[in-house]
């Protein structure tokens, strides 16, 4: 029988129901793992009590007869975005620092109800303002994967670099992320694992740490399409609490995963044929649609037009409502405090020690944007050109089912070597930012490696809630892609 | 009617009329808050009635509460407003201690209630009427105590995310007396459709006033806001305070700079706003957290026939039906529950008659004990029947006034008190010529007097007889039997 | 639309954010860095084009006016920095 520890989440939610092991041992195979990989830094509060006292529960219920499903005895790691009960949760700001919720985000309490057992909490950027987890105020996380030959330590993806480097590295099966402009799926990219960031308003925001309110939607890692549409599933849902939550019931996306495309028509926006793109990504996506073609589905070249002014609109409109979304954080209710000569003083102190500086650039920018005189001309202007962008995307899905494109524009880098330049980092989410805009649904699914050896992915997008669609057609692909590199564990030493 | 003279200060260089508009914060009576579901009551221990949403908890929602936005389109609907079908939240970011969330949610561009009016009945019986310029709905703000601690301030979110109504009106107010007239008529209307208690001591109701001056028919001035005054009076003292500084710094070569300022009651005197220092860059734009509001016209439609009677209306009706002059019938209307109170008298009875005694009798006497007419101790089955007893002749009318009084100070029912203390008025001729005959018998003086030509002495007899008959008598009666006895 | 140090701490004003001198000279360079490149969506054509005013298609949705919530004065309070007698403590407040 294969190791516990290697299993994936699917596979071990059939091992616990054929009582092949417990959730207990289930749980303690991954705290030990958990320890094992600290100097990855990916996950920055370890719960093992939690874990195990969850573990045990779960095992009653099922000896009871009572299993809650495919999630119950789960052990999975939670991104520091959310805000979990008791447990300290500050979105790895330091402004945050001992921030204690009395509450429980939606996303977490549907995970818990649905059985999933908390190992703890996962590093990310700061506020999940980054592309490579080193805005992180708990320092940098590193990839469990590095170059052929080459032993420097590489990033993880951002901003949720932490959950993607804790799966990736067999910390838990499967682990929450949030995404608001790529954060899941470029660290799925990076980390050769499958992430989904769901239609926006299918998950709750409750609970969850805003970044940029119209853009943060939260979705899941799973090492397989199939665990990362079971996971899905247990955090999705209607809440009344969110404004913006839709209330439709959410299908059984595992049922879904039939791997039958045939007649599926896939799209190829020809706009995602950026200059200076590696030969290496050019040919992974070339040989995605040989796979779509050859499993009988219909290729269909399309047009998104403004898919250059994504990246823009975006830092334009997320640093506006970061701006805003930020100014609850001065020192009064909760978290850090730096003492000041009166209130003024006390707040200038506070934001600026607590907040590190890719989050003050992000303020500064967003508080430039809506300020007077300049309203119409950035923000405004920006909100135009977003409708654009999602009026290029409804247009496209009358002609495609999916839209299959490259997740990132180049592998995994290593640490410090594009920290320096910001709009260098913006251009890593340049292919998962406009359906972000868009509110769309859209996946990573590692397809090949790159020449030195690190994972490639390639993104699907889908209609408006239809992940059931969207998850196929990436189950599809990642049988064609047949994706099994794994980490060396280096990390264990 | 005289010529009102128009309200001018007087400066060394001449008169300067004074312009005011008004932006006034009406708390929506409602249970919860206008996004969270703490309670909305006043006076509660600090920060007990606070959700995670009012303290701006990291992750907490924004959710509204429907019956806020019923009562802000109703609030609109009774200022004969526009209503938008399509209205947009917006964020107002600034940083204070008290806005526990950076930013209040507001409405800007695209507010729930566009063009509207407000008539004022002025003293001598015309009226004036006042734009309104919009209604938006939005969050109040938490409280910060100051004085508790040499160099703390307290906050408390008790009142954070509380619904208020903005209601701004047009610069259309021209003295201290309209703008306290235009309160108490924006009060009488939201307490009418019921959406806000009006009650300044509470705060809610609250109001930002502007004030600019200018030479007669020339262009606005530059103008101050007075913020958050809680009272009529203190609104009426702060702008002819306001006015009169403008006009000296003016005629002095200063110059009126746009600031916001504080009402300093107990000084009697504005000041400039030290934590306001900072120009303002309130940086709105739509909440990313809420969708924009849209209404169906057709629930529009619905809340507007199910409004109540409103004052300009019940106003114009008492004046049309009833045959009252405007100004009773705008005093009457002022409040729903004396206009109800009223109404209940007036049914059946002579109306004129009987605004006399509610405005004049009643309110007297309530005002005399400090009491509203919610608390009044005589009913208005009461009143009526008193008024009855009057027209058929029971009682006289200054037997009535006492009869009031007792009522007043007993609560016991005319009649009762009428039987009781035998106050019946006397109808019988042949008693009224017995007092007649005593009292011009012992009066002979006077009575040759009156015969000689000295005609004014015939209210003396009347007295006279009134009081020899305890003011029983039926005064009609003893003037017709007086002055023939008299003539005889 | 370039930024000059006077606007930088303006805007690190609004934010309520301390700024050194070095770094409003930081600051500058970067956010017009960022700015220039921000600068290209005014190639793009928008006349007509109502922005968007929502990313999914429904209404908004709203609660019945039921007190549901507060009496949790505790947790209300329990992380913050400073409280006496259940109010939050902040530096005076000069009105
Ligand atoms: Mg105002
Ligand atoms: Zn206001």
């Amino acid at each position: 029988m294969t190791d516990i520890i290697d299993l994936d989440l699917g596979s071990a939610r059939d091992g616990l129901a054929k009582k092949a092991f417990s959730a207990l041992e289930l749980a303690r195979t991954h705290v030990q793992a958990m320890e094992d990989a600290r100097s990855l830094n990916a996950i920055i509060i370890e719960t093992p009590d939690r874990a195990l006292a969850d573990a045990k529960a779960a095992d009653q219920r099922r000896a009871k007869g009572e299993s809650l499903g495919a999630m119950d005895g789960i052990p999975i790691a939670i991104k520091d975005v959310f805000c979990t009960k008791g447990v300290v949760s500050r979105a790895c700001s330091k402004i945050l620092d001992g921030f204690s919720p009395t509450y429980e985000s939606t996303v977490t309490a549907n995970l818990w109800q649905a059985g999933a057992v908390m190992l703890g909490k996962t590093n990310m950027d700061e506020f999940a303002m980054g592309s490579s987890n080193e805005t992180s105020a708990l320092g940098p996380v590193a990839s469990p994967w590095r170059r052929r030959g080459d032993n420097r330590p590489l990033v993880p993806g951002g901003s949720s670099g932490g959950s993607a480097a804790a799966v990736a590295a067999g910390v838990g099966l499967g682990a929450t992320g949030s995404d608001t402009g790529g954060s899941i799926r470029q660290p799925a990219a990076f980390c050769g694992l499958v992430g989904v960031k769901p239609t926006y308003g299918r998950c709750s925001r409750w609970g969850m740490i805003a970044f940029a309110s119209s853009l943060d939607q939260a979705g899941s890692f799973g090492r397989t399409v199939r665990d990362a549409a079971i996971m899905l599933r247990a955090m999705a849902g209607y809440d009344p609490k969110d404004s913006t939550s839709v209330d439709r019931p959410v299908p059984d996306y595992e049922a879904a995963l039939t791997g039958n495309v045939k007649g599926l028509r896939v799209g190829i926006p020809k706009e995602y044929r950026v200059g200076g793109m590696p030969a290496a990504i050019e040919d992974l996506w070339q040989r995605g649609i040989g796979w779509f073609k050859d499993m009988g589905a219909t290729i269909v070249d399309i047009s998104l037009p403004h898919t250059k002014y994504a990246l823009p609109t975006y830092y334009v409109i997320a640093p506006a409502e970061a701006s805003s979304n930020l100014g609850r954080y001065d020192g009064v209710r909760f978290g850090l405090r730096v003492s000041g000569d009166n209130v003024l003083d006390m707040y200038e102190k506070t934001r600026a020690t607590g907040f590190g500086a890719e989050v003050k650039r992000r303020i500064m920018i967003g508080t430039y944007v809506l300020s007077a005189g300049y309203y119409d001309a950035y923000y405004l202007k920006a909100q135009k050109v977003r409708a654009l962008i999602a009026r290029d995307f409804t247009a496209a899905f009358e002609q495609v089912d999916v839209v299959l494109t490259p997740t990132t524009p180049s592998a995994a880098f290593a640490h410090g070597e594009i920290a320096g330049d910001p709009v260098a980092m913006y251009l890593n989410d340049v292919f998962a930012v406009p359906a972000s805009l868009a509110g769309l649904p859209g996946v990573n699914v590692p397809a090949g490696l790159s020449p030195e050896g690190l994972p490639l992915g390639l993104q699907l997008l889908g209609r408006t809630f239809d992940e059931s669609g969207l998850l196929n057609a990436a189950f599809a692909l990642e049988r064609a892609a047949n994706f099994t590199a794994r980490a060396a564990p280096w990390w264990r030493q | 009617m005289t010529e009102v003279k128009p309200y001018q200060v007087e400066g060394v260089t001449g008169g300067w009329e004074v312009v005011i508009g008004m932006e006034v914060h009406a708390q929506v009576l409602s249970q919860a808050k206008l996004f969270s579901g703490a309670a909305t009551a006043f006076g509660a221990e600090p920060n007990s009635q606070v959700s995670l949403v009012d303290a701006a908890m990291p992750g907490m929602l924004p959710v509204i509460n429907e019956y806020c936005v019923k009562q802000a389109v109703r609030t609109g609907l009774g200022l004969d407003a526009t209503i938008n079908h399509y209205s947009v939240f917006d964020r107002k970011n600034y940083f204070y201690p008290d806005l526990p969330a950076g930013y209040q949610i507001s409405q800007y561009t695209q507010p729930i209630v566009g063009k509207g009016k407000i008539v004022l009945d002025l003293p001598d019986g015309s009226s004036r009427t006042i734009g309104i310029t919009r209604l938006h709905l939005e969050q109040d703000a938490g409280k910060s105590v100051h004085d508790q601690h040499p160099d703390h301030s307290y906050v408390d979110l008790n009142r954070s995310g509380i619904a208020l109504m903005e209601i701004v009106s047009e610069p259309d107010l021209r003295s201290p007396e309209e703008a306290g007239l235009y309160l108490r008529k924006l009060r009488t209307i939201l307490r009418y459709i019921g959406s806000c208690d009006g009650n300044m001591d509470e705060g809610s109701m609250r109001a930002d006033v502007n004030v600019s001056v200018r030479r007669v028919g020339a262009k606005f001035g530059t103008r101050c806001e007075i913020k958050n005054v809680n009272s009529i009076r203190y609104v009426q003292q702060a702008v002819a305070y306001e006015a009169r500084r403008q006009v000296d710094l003016i005629e002095n070569g200063g110059k009126v700079v746009q600031e916001t300022r504080l009402f300093d009651a107990s000084k009697g005197v504005t000041r400039e706003m030290r934590s306001k220092e900072d120009a303002h860059d309130y940086r709105y734009f739509p909440d990313p957290d809420l969708l924009p509001l849209e209404l169906d016209p057709h629930w529009v439609e619905d809340l507007k026939s199910t409004l109540p009677e409103l004052p300009d209306a019940k106003k114009a009706r008492y004046v049309a039906d009833l045959g009252l002059s405007p100004y009773d019938a705008s005093v009457l209307v002022a409040e729903k529950e004396a206009a109800a109170y009223y109404e209940a008298v007036a049914k059946g009875r002579d109306a004129k008659f009987a605004a006399n005694w509610v405005m004049g009798d009643l309110f007297g006497l309530l005002n005399k004990a400090g009491l509203d007419i919610t608390k009044t101790p005589v009913g208005p089955d009461q009143l009526g029947s008193l008024i009855d007893l009057i027209k058929n002749g029971t009682i006289s009318g200054r037997i009535a006034k006492e009869v009031f009084e007792e009522m007043f100070a007993s609560g016991e029912d005319p009649a009762a008190i009428v039987e009781a203390k035998g106050l019946k008025q006397v109808t019988d001729t042949g008693a009224i010529e017995r007092v007649i005959d005593e009292v011009v018998a012992g009066n002979a003086d006077k009575v040759a007097e009156y015969r000689s030509g000295k005609e004014k002495l015939f209210g003396f007899f009347v007295g006279q007889v009134m009081k020899a008959s305890q003011g029983k008598a039926n005064p009609a009666l003893v003037n017709e039997i007086l002055k023939k006895k008299l003539t005889a | 639309m370039a930024l000059d140090n006077a606007a930088v701490r303006k805007i690190a004003r609004l934010a309520r954010i301390e700024v050194t001198e070095a770094e409003v000279e930081h600051y500058a360079k970067e956010l017009n860095a960022i700015l220039g490149w921000i600068e290209q969506l005014s190639e793009v054509k928008t006349d007509n084009i109502a922005p968007m005013s929502r990313v999914v298609d429904m209404k908004l949705p709203m609660r019945k006016d039921i007190v549901s919530d507060g009496g949790k004065q505790a947790d209300i309070i329990v992380n913050a920095p400073e409280t006496a007698a259940g109010y939050f403590v902040v530096p005076k407040v000069v009105e």
